[in-house]
């Protein structure tokens, strides 16, 4: 059956190796406190500038480690590995998001957002025409929705400027 | 009767009439389709409703939250798959019902019982303002306090079973919001001297990151499977009839996701619980629960649905969201310079009527579409997990450049959509990271502001409302601690 919003996972794996990391990140940015924030005199403690920092952070580490020890033994075998292989699939994508970003304002946000749809469709195994022709009316659809009605920030990109006069600045406000 | 009128002449614009209709019809598509969710919808837009008029962008949003849950029950009752994480009882219900081939019953039942759920509860709205109009003025610096520390502690004990996780991350929550500039001494927190982090880092970002990035992140990892839909046709009007003969179990449902929906941190998962096990404790036929029971039924869509009404309540009157939806709407207020909190009741009064007029209108708009488009709308539940995961993608790009134009919040996001993605795969909850970012700020300011004016401990609670506030925590953490004795009890 279709499941969209729940995990698929067993529950067990990878709450060891995520509840460790919690613990640590916790422990080091604790560390640093009083490197990263500052202890004002003639200051009440509760206006201290550390205080909901150090507050946070101990809470975090405090209920981190509770957690850590209430896992059952089981917690640290069930496939931590394995799901943490699965949690580093999930930086392809990412990868895919952030060199979107990095491409807009070069080659401008129509084509940049025509060829991600096109091209994530295609790595997804959607390479049929009506999936990607489907892809590229969505993608063409987010644009003018976007940009064009609803008139959101995003900056006409450097290629854009190599357009003839009237053309750039069609392309500039609206795509 | 002026008051009506001025809040009439805030609504009767085409823009804010169009905002109303694009939300409920959007939210109900947004609903019917599986793996989006109003969370994700209203992170995508919240940057884009920020250049709108308050009212304008409000209704938007207050559009798709009120309109995704009414969506959600599609999916849930015809291929038992909630729409939106909340419609999983429907599920329960809905979908037993379809397989005996009563899918029309199922969905005309699961509409009037929401559209019962919102009307009551805008129509409790109304009745409580007078008395909220005089309540919230009552809440100084030290009632806010306590009040958003009720919401924190209330977020992470509501995650029975998930307590310490859900407050080490209520933690994480409190700690990035105090990262960057703090506003008093204007001393660097955690900021390793990077000048991209002496900003902070923005509560938008972190949701588009945690909901949306990370919902894309989960589906495009996923797998598609298929989708088997059933037919359905007929006029869906008859569920009225069958809302009518059980009015015990729509009124009490409706009730607890009012008082549910009143309580930072508790929601639609409390409230629909409790409804559903007090619908069938008090029925004749409590055999017939999880077998496709109408009372069932009911009773969670009713519960459903009288929540985001009554979620308005802390946010308006006391500026403390209850939860994550409720929380993004108060970026949309404060960039608007509408600050929401007891000074809203006292000067802005006809901006609230006019916030539950379209409350109710949004109801009315939201069940004629669905009694016209049911049988166009289920076929969105074919689109593919990993294809709509595409969409979401991209989506969340608009969603955050279009913030700031800012490649480091992109980036931001993207780690955020990574731990998002990780809690999703281990089924541990997001909101106490977002409540934690928002009532984390409200206590420092707040904590700050009252101790200048208070000598020993005892002072903080000698006001009368904070006082109950300060016993209601009490309380709270006494049955909280009470629970996980019996609990343990029974275990041994």
């Amino acid at each position: 059956m279709l499941d969209r919003n729940t995990s698929e996972t067993k529950a067990d794996a990878g709450q060891a190796a995520f509840g460790l990391a919690l613990l640590v990140i916790a422990l080091v940015l604790l560390a640093f406190i009083g490197q990263e924030t500052k202890w004002v005199e003639r200051t009440k403690l509760f206006s201290q500038p550390t205080f909901w920092s150090a507050l946070s952070l101990a809470g975090m580490a405090l209920f981190g480690l509770l957690h850590f020890a209430s896992l059952s033994r089981k917690s640290f075998q069930a496939g931590d590995q394995r799901e943490v292989a699965i949690w580093l699939r999930s930086a392809e994508f990412a990868v895919w998001f952030m060199v979107y970003v990095f491409s807009v304002p070069l080659i401008g946000f129509l084509p940049c957002t025509l060829v991600f749809v096109v091209l994530l469709l295609w790595r997804c195994g959607y390479r049929d025409r009506r999936s990607m022709g489907l892809g590229a009316v969505f993608a063409v659809a987010v644009v003018v929705t976007f940009k064009g009605f609803l008139s959101v920030k995003i900056p006409g990109a450097t290629l854009y400027e190599y357009l003839p006069g009237a053309v750039r600045s069609f392309f500039i406000l609206n795509f | 009767m002026d008051l009506l009128l001025a809040s009439l002449q805030i609504l009767w614009r085409w823009d804010v009439l169009l905002a109303l209709l694009v939300g409920s019809i959007g939210g109900v598509i947004i609903g019917a389709i599986p793996g989006v969710g109003p969370a994700v919808a209203i992170a995508i837009l919240l940057p884009a409703t920020f250049s709108m008029d308050p009212i304008v962008g409000l209704t938007v949003l207050l559009g798709i939250y009120g309109s995704s849950m009414y969506g959600g029950a599609i999916p849930a009752i015809l291929v038992n798959t909630p729409g939106t994480a909340v419609n999983a009882l429907t599920t329960y219900e809905g979908y037993p019902m379809t397989q005996r081939g009563e899918a029309r019953r199922a969905l005309s039942l699961a509409y009037s019982a929401s559209f019962f759920g919102g009307v009551f509860s805008v129509a409790c709205l109304i009745a409580l303002s007078p008395l909220l109009a005089k309540i919230a003025p009552m809440f100084g610096s030290r009632e806010i306090f306590l009040a958003a520390l009720l919401g924190i502690i209330l977020v992470v004990i509501a995650h029975r079973g998930q307590t310490l996780i859900a407050a080490a991350l209520a933690c994480l929550g409190i700690f990035i919001n105090t990262i960057g500039l703090e506003p008093i001494k204007y001393t660097k927190r955690y900021t390793f001297d990077q000048a991209w982090l002496a900003g902070g880092i923005d509560l938008i970002v972190v949701v588009l990151g945690l909901f949306a990035l990370g919902q894309a992140f989960f589906l495009l990892v996923g797998r598609d499977k298929p989708v088997r839909l059933k037919a359905v046709s007929g006029s869906l009007f008859q569920g009225f009839r069958e809302l009518f003969k059980h009015p015990r179990v729509a009124a009490i449902s409706g009730s607890f996701g009012v008082v549910m929906g009143m309580i930072p941190g508790v929601g639609e998962f409390t409230a629909q619980f409790m409804a559903y096990t007090t619908a069938q404790k008090t029925s004749k036929t409590p055999e017939q629960f999880s077998n496709g029971s109408p009372e069932g039924l009911i009773a969670s869509e009713t519960a459903n649905n009288a929540v985001p009404a009554a979620a308005m309540i802390p946010l308006l009157a006391l500026g403390i969201p209850g939860e994550a939806l409720t929380a993004m709407m108060l970026s949309v207020f404060y960039v608007h310079n509408v600050v929401p909190g007891p000074g809203l009741f006292q000067n802005q009064m006809d901006f609230v009527v006019a916030l539950y007029i379209a409350l109710l209108l949004l109801n009315v708009m939201v069940l004629l579409f669905l009694l016209g488009s049911t049988r166009h709308l289920v076929q969105l539940v074919r689109i593919p997990n990993r294809y709509m995961g595409v969409c979401i993608l991209t989506l969340s790009f608009v969603g955050v450049y279009s913030l700031r134009n800012s490649i480091v919040d992109c980036a931001i996001a993207a780690v955020f959509g990574i731990l998002g993605f990780i809690l999703k795969r281990l089924s541990l909850p997001i909101v106490p990271i977002i409540l934690g970012m928002v009532l984390g700020g409200i206590m420092e300011a707040k904590l700050r502001t009252s101790m200048n004016r208070v000598k020993d401990p005892l002072d903080f609670i000698d006001r009368p409302i904070a006082f109950i506030l300060f016993c209601i925590i009490l309380f709270v953490l006494a049955l909280h601690a009470w629970r996980l004795r019996k609990e343990r009890d029974a275990v041994s």
